[in-house]
């Protein structure tokens, strides 16, 4: 078949040069104030990266790192001198001459009431984060009533299939997992955002199970709800029976066992079981986002 | 997209390409030669980087565009469109999986591959490249660390004299100067009584190999037969003796390496069952049986004596590897950076070390070929959420997880009368199995498609042809000629 | 793509609907953008919007269905449930219910039980605004099958809605008829933009150019884009869609961008109490195309969208025949007047979304999503419809247009206040004793523009005016003599917007009002930002707390939460509407004891 000699291949290859890669743009800095103080930021940089490297730590909900900013939380808003209404630092970036307060009354104002409103109308119970900010601010949900009062989102818990099941009761609308579905991961489209006002949702087309739509099981919504609203079935049910415990729990990072992409998965144990697993944002090869396999496929090591 | 099925990437691509199986040869070549015959061919690169250049123009003449379509089954215009894309882009990679490799001239088809970089000049930059897709999170590393007939870890040939001695001095024992028997030559040293005994380390062959039949034919005349692995597989039921192993990604620590040649660690985050022991633990008791104390040796004490004797892992240490997430090979010294891509001195005037050679490959059909008898091409491969012969995702509940089925086109299924759903007999020359139908709108008529998932249910390998690659050692699983019988009728198809 | 279709398959009929529209729609614009076309098709044909038709609509289109269906799901005027085929919208809001509509509501319920519930393959519903303000109590009458109809009615009767439902065509009421001009008719001459309304024919291209029609694109290509461009900055002309951002500043922004760029007309009037607009498209709809080519030369656009509200039937039929008209002599297509000009004219119907006439909604509407408003920057200008620079006019803003070009952008500025040039189109209904659009220069003040309008109707002791719309602010009858200006509404801490004026009378119950408007936003809020999703419910609940006498805690308690709950939808909601949503019940409560026990 080959007519070719093939080359010598018993004496290793010399070393070559070091790879090469394009040059960054570089970008132009631009100085802004944060709060009084003169900031140096280079150009593009938005308002809540410009102020994480200032060291002010800015409260966000719907902002996640791999995912477009959709600034629909609202809870990062911060008042630009000039500017009517307050601006998400999320997605707004930085202009020269920019005057940014990141902690005025408005500001907190804004923030307060962001956090009383979900609050009043959302179980943040599994939202560690969310309560933090809540203790943060000062926030008084119950200012706007109790249960019949209050219209809120409950609703009965979706489960449909062995994985994970959808606590809507728990949303708060991020729109991270309609994201992690669509073009900043999966590009799967199995959910979006149906209805208007405040019964917009999530959904699946005509709200059908999960097992009927286009879902993959990737579980990257998981990986990206921030309050519990999407779970594994596992948790779920510990959680449930009142096992899930975790001053218990050991995470360990590790890699896939499946196939040769090589994500991290950390993997969650308690009492020598595993009770689920994650992926690190900062893995840099798919940026916390797994398969099946690598999400659900732990199963065995249990069963052994 | 070049697949012989329109599988869901087919969907998302700009084009598919649902080429014959097997005739990759015939349309790399065809590209080739269409990149020749416009002018596309990067001259610079080829005249100071490759060698063998002319022998190949002249090879490649004979592949014409109408040649290519009429063995791929893929229109020439588009095979024009290919050639001019890959060679036009500023940047342009290649990337394979088990469709080019699982072939019996499967290294000719990377040949093929690596004659279209050398012609553009798309190797050896930033973006551009030649990238086999990895199936395992380990294959890679398996090779890294000498896991070949013929070469020891860092992919030091075994036949070189002065490679070789590093090792022996290192390790103070002798080392045998001839390669050995890759997969597929072993099972022909046991059909020839060579081999009599195999000790078989995470890996399920009584399934995963091609001809089933005969493969655990030889693995039951064996004398002794030794397996050790994380749960009870096909080849460790047939097992003299079976060594419960913890599973390498979550019990026990060390590293593994990706199909970007990326090393990475895993971590130890469960005690494995009881009486259940570490791979190494495994080793170093058995070696300790047989009258070698190799001591008790930690993942990191042997990883720091593999750095010591592969130059490309030398800068890796456990610490380093921690911080940065993993590094990529080569990495010389512990200021190295890894290497994102490789070959870069290629582009080096003159070219650091030899030229790199184009490879007259000529198209070759598979072994199994289509007659009367066996009219239909079957092709094997996986689905998402299962993983090889289901030893492991089998245990969880996928809720997109169907039985197993022969996939076929739906109007094949007209043609032989049979509907979804329908259980039907799939025959080749070597064996035959049972299996559902289902209707796959990416096939296309003449095609069917199985998957090894599920062996209890469906065993594919009894199908499957053991034509191997004798560069490779690997079979042709991706090309079965079979018939399908209707289970009560007559023989259609 | 990779899409994913559930077993759900169209009939014939629905299939039928769906490639009529994909096949008139050729053109190079992405296919998605006939989403909302497509649905309309299914709707109409259809009675709702099944999972089967919108499989197959999603797979012609390239739609994942979950994003097909929160499209469907958002717009009023899809249903994604089976309902009846024929429906009554019946509009319920402050004109109308100035006016009878709760009466009509009460009929409707008699006659077809509970609203949203199909009685005999008939049903009603409540409507926000449908802009048939001067004609109120105002209908939207649908109804679906292979001839379907839909026809708004004014002054409407539950029998004549009884009739629409079982299909009877009524005339198109002449849009002259309800449209009252400037002042007495020795005044005709005076008016600008209603000049011709009532006036010229309609329907006839003739007519349009013997009235005139035409001269300013002869005269605009004669000039050059950047001699109508200069003249248009200018005229200081100020948008009259609500922001008043300065035209001519918009084009030359989106000139600098590269092609192709886009000409959007935001025809989604649904302030309510805003009607202008459909009474220049339907008694003047030559002028709006002749004005669109005029602005697309001028700001570099080849291709410009109408985007009308779904509920103006009329309207569209006479876009639609302009359209027509004006490509058969040669004024849009691909050589207009023999000049090398390129220019396209698509009209978008929209589904019943408030939200809609926001924009960046809108452009998302126009590409066939969900009408979310996009966060700004980047502004349309820079990155607007399909990602382009994209110009957004609304329909009376692009009507001064010919104006400007004939007479200069001198003449022009020299008619109003030295910050609100020209003359201002009002929509006048509510207790008013003629209602209707009326033309005048900037600057008059409120006192004589109802004076203009016959003075206060109803029981003739007025209460309070309704500036602005839903989206507004009250203003107190010791406030008459506020100049009807950007400038001088903001001073009296109101907003000209879409230059609604609803005087009320003394017999309004505000607390009705109020509680019609906080309904109206909950309804309306598109849902994607917190302060607005949740803030305009909670307004809502409080309003209703408040106006039962129920407070929780105090009164004084509540109506502090309501504050806080109004600064924040102000502060930190994404668009306008939220930005809005709090600023007619603030003036209001800052202006009349409206809740018993106020501190």
């Amino acid at each position: 078949m080959s007519v070719q000699k093939a080359p010598d291949l018993k004496n290793p290859l010399p070393r070559g040069p070091l790879p090469v890669f394009p040059p960054e743009r570089m970008a132009k800095t631009i100085e802004i104030t944060l709060d009084g103080r003169k900031v140096t930021v280079a150009e593009g940089t938005t308002l809540l990266e410009a102020a994480r490297s200032a060291g002010i730590d800015t409260p966000t909900l719907c902002f996640l790192e791999t995912l477009t900013p959709v600034n629909v939380c609202r809870i990062c808003v911060v008042e630009v001198e000039g500017s009517r209404a307050l601006v998400p630092a999320c997605s707004r970036k930085a202009e020269a001459g920019m005057a940014v307060r990141t902690d005025s009354e408005r500001v907190r104002l804004s923030r307060r009431l962001v956090l009383e409103l979900l609050a009043s109308s959302v179980d943040v119970s599994t939202a560690p984060q969310i309560q933090e900010y809540m203790r943060r601010y000062g926030a008084k949900p119950e200012r706007f009533g109790a249960a019949g009062h209050a219209e809120t989102v409950a609703q009965p818990v979706k489960i449909d299939n062995e994985l994970y099941v959808r606590d809507y009761a728990k949303c708060i609308l991020c729109y991270k997992c309609v994201e992690a579905c669509g073009v900043d991961a999966q590009n799967t489209f199995a959910i979006a955002v149906a209805g208007r006002g405040f019964g917009a949702r999530i959904s699946t087309e005509y709200n059908v199970p999960l097992p009927d739509s286009a879902c993959v099981y990737c579980g990257n919504c998981i990986g990206v709800c921030p309050t519990g609203a999407l779970m594994f079935r596992s948790e779920h049910g510990m959680r449930k029976a009142g096992d899930w415990d975790e001053t218990r729990q050991t995470r360990t990072d590790t890699i896939c066992p499946y196939c040769g992409v090589g994500c991290t998965l950390t993997v969650h144990t308690q009492d020598e079981k595993i009770v689920k697993v994650t992926s690190p944002l900062e893995q840099p090869i798919t940026r916390g986002n797994l398969c099946i396999k690598g999400r659900f496929g732990w199963e065995w090591i249990n069963q052994k | 997209m070049v697949d012989p099925r329109r599988t869901s990437s087919a969907q998302w691509a700009e084009r598919w390409l649902g080429l014959n199986v097997g005739s990759d040869i015939a349309l790399a070549n065809a590209v080739a030669r269409e990149i020749l015959a416009a002018g596309l061919q990067n001259r610079e690169f080829i005249e100071n980087a490759t060698s063998g250049f002319e022998e190949f123009r002249a090879h490649v003449q004979k592949y014409t565009l109408e040649h290519a379509e009429k063995t791929c089954g893929v229109p020439a215009e588009t095979i024009r469109e290919l050639a001019h894309g890959y060679a036009r882009a500023g940047r342009a990679q290649i990337c394979w999986t088990l469709g080019i490799t699982e072939h019996r001239n499967g290294v000719d088809n990377v040949l093929a591959l690596i004659n279209l970089a050398l012609l553009t000049g798309h190797v050896g930059r930033y973006g551009s490249g030649l990238n086999p897709l990895r199936g395992q999170n380990n294959v890679q590393g398996g090779g890294d660390m000498g896991a070949l007939p013929d070469r020891l870890p860092g992919f030091q040939h075994v036949e070189n004299d002065e490679l070789r001695g590093k090792f022996e001095r290192a390790w103070g024992v002798k080392i045998p100067a001839q390669r050995g028997w890759h997969l597929s030559g072993m099972f022909d040293a046991m059909e020839r009584g060579q081999l009599k005994a195999l000790y078989v380390i995470g890996e399920n062959p009584a399934h995963s190999e091609s001809d089933q039949h005969r493969t655990q034919k030889l693995l039951e005349g064996l004398d002794i037969l030794v397996v050790q692995d994380t749960l009870m597989t096909r080849t460790a039921e047939m097992a003299e003796v079976v060594f419960p192993a913890a599973a390498g990604w979550c019990e026990s620590d060390g590293t593994v390496t990706n199909s970007e040649r990326r090393v990475q660690r895993v971590r130890k985050a469960l005690a494995p069952p009881a009486g259940v022991r570490d791979d190494i633990e495994i080793l170093c008791a058995l070696a300790r049986a047989m009258g070698k104390d190799l001591g008790q040796p930690s993942a990191e004490e042997l990883w720091n004596e593999l750095r010591a004797l592969s130059p490309m892992h030398a800068g890796m240490s456990y610490a380093r590897l921690a911080n940065a997430q993993g590094l990529q090979w080569p990495c010389y010294d512990e200021t190295h950076p890894g290497e994102q891509y490789l070959h870069g001195r290629l582009w080096e005037r003159p070219v650091i070390g030899p030229l790199a050679p184009f490879s007259c490959v000529e198209d070759v059909p598979p072994a199994d070929a289509l007659d009367e008898e066996y009219p239909v091409r079957l092709t094997t491969g996986r689905r998402l959420d299962s993983y090889n012969t289901g030893v492991q995702s089998s245990r969880y509940a996928s809720p997109g997880r169907r039985e197993e089925t022969l996939d076929i086109s739906a109007e094949d299924g007209k043609a032989w009368g049979v509907v979804e759903g329908e259980r039907v007999r799939v025959l080749s020359r070597r064996g035959a199995v049972e299996a559902p139908v289902r209707f796959d709108a990416g096939l296309r008529a003449g095609l069917a498609f199985l998957t090894f998932h599920f062996p209890e249910q469906v065993a594919t390998n009894e199908l499957t042809v053991d034509a191997v690659d004798p560069k490779s050692g690997t079979s042709e699983f991706k090309a079965t000629a079979v018939r399908i019988e209707k289970i009560s009728g007559a023989a259609k198809g | 793509m990779d899409l994913h279709f559930t077993n759900a398959a169209a009939t014939p009929e629905e299939k039928a609907a769906i490639d009529a529209v994909v096949e008139r729609n050729g053109g190079e614009a992405p296919r998605r953008s006939l989403l909302l076309a497509v649905l309309h098709a299914i709707q109409n044909r259809a009675g709702w919007i099944s999972p089967g038709a919108l499989n197959y609509a999603c797979g012609l289109l390239g739609v994942p269905p979950a994003e097909g269906f929160g499209v469907a799901d958002f717009y009023a005027l899809f249903s994604t449930r089976e309902q009846a085929p024929a429906v009554a919208h019946i509009c319920d809001d402050v004109a109308c219910r100035a006016r009878g509509a709760e009466k009509l509501c009460v009929e409707m319920e008699k006659e077809h039980g509970p609203a949203g519930t199909n009685c005999d393959g008939k049903m009603w519903r409540r409507s926000p605004c449908l802009g048939m303000c001067e004609r109120a109590p105002a209908a939207f009458v649908t109804v679906a099958g292979p001839q379907a109809t839909e026809q708004a009615l004014g002054a409407a009767h539950a029998a004549d809605i009884e009739a629409a439902l079982q299909g009877k065509r009524f005339p198109a009421g002449g849009a002259g008829a309800s449209a009252p001009q400037w002042g007495q008719k020795a005044e005709q001459g005076r008016l600008k933009l209603l000049r011709r309304v009532g006036q010229t024919n309609p329907d006839s291209i003739e007519a349009f150019r013997d009235a005139g029609g035409f001269a300013a694109l002869e005269r605009a290509l004669a000039l050059g884009p950047a001699a109508v461009l200069a003249e248009v900055i200018e005229s200081k002309l100020a948008g009259r869609g609500g922001a008043a951002f300065p035209t001519g500043l918009k084009w030359k922004s989106a000139r600098e961008g590269a092609a192709p760029r886009y000409l959007v007309c935001n025809a989604d009037e649904s302030e309510p109490g805003t009607f202008k607009d459909r009474v220049l498209m339907e008694g003047d709809p030559f002028a709006l195309v002749e004005a669109m080519i005029i602005a697309g030369f001028a700001a570099g656009c080849e291709r410009g969208y109408i985007y009308l509200r779904g509920e103006y039937p009329e309207a569209r039929r006479q876009l639609e025949r302009a359209i027509r008209e004006c490509s058969k002599h040669g004024f849009l297509g691909g050589n207009i007047l023999g000049k090398s000009l390129r220019f396209e004219i698509e009209v978008c119907i929209g589904a019943g979304a408030y939200i809609c006439g926001e924009e960046t909604a809108l452009l998302n509407s126009i590409e066939g999503r969900r009408g979310e408003p996009r966060n700004k920057p980047p502004f349309p200008t820079q990155a607007g419809l399909f990602g382009r620079p994209t110009v957004i006019n609304n329909v009376e803003t692009l009507l001064n247009i010919p104006h400007i070009v004939l007479e200069g952008g001198k003449a022009f500025a020299g008619t109003g206040t030295e910050r609100s040039t020209g003359t201002k189109l009002f929509c006048l209904s509510g207790h008013v004793a003629r209602p209707g659009v009326y033309e005048a220069p900037f600057g008059i003040t409120l006192r004589e523009l109802l004076e203009m309008a016959g003075g206060i109707g109803g029981t003739g002791k007025l209460q309070a005016v309704l500036v602005g719309g839903a989206a507004g602010a009250f203003l107190a009858p010791g406030e008459l003599d506020t100049p009807l200006t950007f400038e001088g509404l903001r001073g009296a801490g109101a907003a000209l917007g879409s230059a609604v004026v609803i005087p009320l009378d003394d017999s309004v119950d505000l607390r009705d009002v109020l509680l019609g408007i906080g309904g109206f936003f909950r309804d309306e809020s598109c849902g994607q930002c917190v302060p607005c999703r949740v803030g305009t419910v909670r307004q809502e609940e409080i309003l209703r707390r408040l106006a039962a006498g129920k407070p929780m805690g105090s009164v004084a308690s509540e109506l502090a939460v309501l504050k806080e709950v109004g600064q924040v939808m102000r502060d930190a909601s994404i668009c306008g509407l939220g930005q809005t949503a709090s600023s007619a019940v603030e003036s209001a409560l800052s202006k009349f004891a409206i809740f018993k026990g106020r501190t």
